[in-house]
């Protein structure tokens, strides 16, 4: 007997626009939960918008903007995502196991997003309240503006991490090529030790806090001060 | 050359001031508090350097060779459609002026609900700014357009769902380039947490976009909040005035359902002086650049073209629709309207002098361009809780609607004159310029002449 609280989608058959429309205004009436969308063959903006909890497979690579502004469901990208992944989630789940590009959790103000792979440039910048764990390396410029949450990287980050930071936290667990302006290594905290875990757990990532490093910000750049030398 | 005649004392010797041109005291003051504080000046509204603006167009008015409608009889429609192009729901005006996105944050709640409440009781659109939405706009305002910007500040995909616009903000005319500033004293407990901010912090915002660069991206960004509203909601792209002709152009390919061009005349709440006055282009050269490249791809009348600026009267607006512009977006205008540099702001049915509090900081009213302040000495511009309570909403929503009643009776007077029965008829062929700079610039011809700058007369 076929299951009625789920339902498949094939984006050669099926267009972006039906599906996404079926996730916005049928999906909750027809008391699915479960979504699974094949051959996404690198569409944009796929499962953006969700505003109810459902659990969403897209199986395959992705374009950009998956799962953009979600809130409340879990979407998870058994491929690669573009740039902008979970832009401006405000709850709920995002997962990619592959690779995700550049931007990915860009203004993200709830929720979590877990990237297994390798993330490109900018994960995180202007951060503003999400979680976001990186199982691999991040690119330069992570962190950019982040103004609140957390971004655990279990790899090494390139140039600039937590440039122009607010109150974001980074974890790091590898190599940092570089920090950016206003960024400083801090102590980590018993507080801090407890985040991490919390964090690698909804990730899956089987790594020991005591293996991560903090860095926030030194705050030197918060207020205008013509004596500092600030390239404002 | 400046020189000051005002005679020495009895028995002086004649004192000669002589004023260098280059080194006036403008330049002189400029140098002086360079060298006291070390940190450039930062200030708000608009540029005040002389440009050429629609006060140097007229109308020809209708005379033998077309007919005028009578000025009080004759039906003149103001109506006007906007994002016809893609949303299926687009939005709807009584009348082609728009109040501009100014923030939360830059402007009090007060005034942020006198906007709505004015501009639902004119059929027109208000719009968010740099700081979100708040529920007093919403709720005042039958239509309101959400701003998408770099910065993201409290960006909510339920607010672009209860938006009846998305406007993605590239740049205005105040600062081309340049990303969002609101200095600490502005920046309250309520201000901060829509804003994810620490508290007093002096914010600097981005100027580019987290997760797009270039018009590919535009569009595929704009694809993404067309699938998350479902195609219904019109997306408005403004830029700031600076290379226009391409930028319209790019906007249009990018899907744009309406652009909007912000002249280098645009206010501000807080920007670089340097920034204000040296960079971008003015209205009038905009305007005439988003026409052409409209034009240029045969799109006027599907891609709505809204230009701001430094529009202030029913005659400004008149000029831009009749340069082709569909509509115009107006912010200072309407802050003056609101007591923005009066001498006095409204207690119960007391007018109360402000003059003093212009004085402590170190202006006077006509002068006042204080708004990054936060200490508004008519409570518009402020997040001060007592200085809020200097403008209240049902008063300042009498007062822009009034000023907005005003613009459009002086707009439909001049589109009869000119024998329209629509205001959305006037055309270039009704203006010619007053200045060779303004003919050269809006491409009309130098009054009594045929002769338009840099074309050969016909």
């Amino acid at each position: 007997m076929a299951d009625l609280t789920s339902k498949e989608f094939d984006l050669s058959v099926t267009t972006l626009r039906d599906v996404n429309q079926y996730l916005h205004r049928q999906m909750a009436a027809d008391g699915v939960t479960a979504v699974t969308i094949l051959n996404p063959d690198g569409a944009h903006s796929l499962a953006c918008g969700m505003n109810a909890p459902a659990e969403i497979e897209i199986q395959g690579h992705v374009g950009y903007y998956v799962a953009g502004m979600n809130k409340h469901a879990n979407v998870t990208v058994n491929g690669n995502a573009g740039p902008g992944a979970a832009e401006n989630m405000m709850s709920g789940l995002v997962r990619v196991r592959g690779f995700a590009s550049t931007s990915a959790a860009a203004s993200a103000r709830g929720g979590c997003m877990v990237i297994e792979g390798d993330a490109a440039l900018r994960c995180g910048i202007s951060l503003k309240g999400a979680d976001i764990v990186v199982g691999g390396d991040v690119g330069s410029f992570s962190g950019f503006m982040a103004q609140a949450g957390r971004l655990v990287i279990c790899g090494d980050a390139g140039d600039a991490l937590g440039d122009s930071l607010y109150e974001a936290v980074i974890y790091v667990r590898g190599k940092v090529k570089s920090l950016g302006a206003d960024a400083q290594y801090e102590e980590m905290t018993d507080a801090d030790r407890a985040s991490v875990e919390q964090l690698l757990g909804i990730a899956g990532f089987k790594h020991h806090p005591s293996q991560f490093r903090r860095i926030a910000s030194a705050r030197k750049l918060y207020h205008w001060n013509a004596d500092a030398n600030q390239e404002y | 050359m400046p020189t000051d005649s005002t005679p020495a004392p009895e028995g002086s010797q004649h004192v000669l001031r002589e004023e260098s041109f280059t080194i006036d005291r403008r330049a002189i003051d400029y140098v002086q508090r360079a060298a006291a504080t070390g940190l450039y000046e930062i200030r708000g509204l608009g540029a005040k350097r002389p440009v050429p603006h629609f006060d140097d167009l007229v109308f020809l008015g209708a005379s033998l060779s077309r007919y005028p409608l009578e000025g009080y009889r004759e039906k003149c429609s103001t109506r006007t459609v906007l994002g016809t192009r893609f949303a299926t729901k687009p939005v709807e005006l009584a009348i082609p002026i728009t109040i501009a996105g100014m923030s939360f944050g830059a402007l009090s709640a007060n005034v942020k609900e006198a906007l709505g409440r004015a501009a639902t009781d004119m059929g027109t659109s208000t719009t968010t700014g740099d700081g979100g939405m708040t529920r007093e706009e919403r709720n005042s305002s039958r239509t309101l357009i959400y701003q998408c910007l770099p910065s993201r500040y409290g960006f909510d995909p339920d607010d672009v769902r209860s938006a009846d616009a998305i406007e993605i903000v590239i740049g205005q005319g105040a600062k081309p380039g340049g990303g969002g500033m609101l200095l600490g004293q502005k920046v309250n407990p309520r201000v901060a947490a829509m804003r994810t901010l620490p508290e007093g912090v002096d914010q600097r915002s981005a100027c580019r976009h987290p997760d797009w660069t270039g018009p590919d991206d535009l569009a595929i960004k704009i694809r993404e909040l067309r699938e998350i509203t479902d195609w219904e909601k019109p997306i408005y792209v403004k830029v700031g005035a600076t290379r226009v002709f391409n930028d319209v152009k790019l906007a249009v390919h990018s899907g744009a359902d309406v652009v909007v061009v912000d002249g280098m005349q645009g206010g501000t709440a807080a920007t670089q002086t340097c920034f204000i006055e040296h960079v971008g282009i003015p209205t009038l050269a905009a305007l005439r650049q988003a026409v052409d490249a409209l034009e240029d791809l045969n799109m006027r009348g599907q891609v709505q073209l809204i230009v701001s600026g430094g529009i202030r009267t029913g005659a400004d607006v008149a000029k831009a629709i009749a340069m082709g512009a569909d509509a115009v977006s107006i912010g200072q205008g309407v802050l003056v309207a609101l007591g923005c540099n009066s001498e006095t702001y409204l207690q119960g049915d007391r007018q109360i002098s402000a003059v003093a509090d212009y004085h402590r900081l170190g202006t006077a009213p006509g002068f006042c361009h204080h708004c990054h302040t936060g200490q508004c000495p008519v409570g518009v511009t402020t997040q001060d809780a007592v200085l809020e309570q200097r403008l209240q909403p049902a008063t300042g929503a009498r007062r822009v609607r009034n000023y907005l009643k005003t613009l459009t009776m002086e707009l439909t007077t001049l589109a009869r004159a000119c024998g329209k029965q629509d205001v959305h008829h006037l055309e270039r062929e009704d203006l010619v310029a007053l200045s060779v700079e303004a003919a050269a610039m809006a491409r009309v011809p130098l009054a009594g002449t045929s002769w338009i700058p840099g074309h050969s007369a016909t």
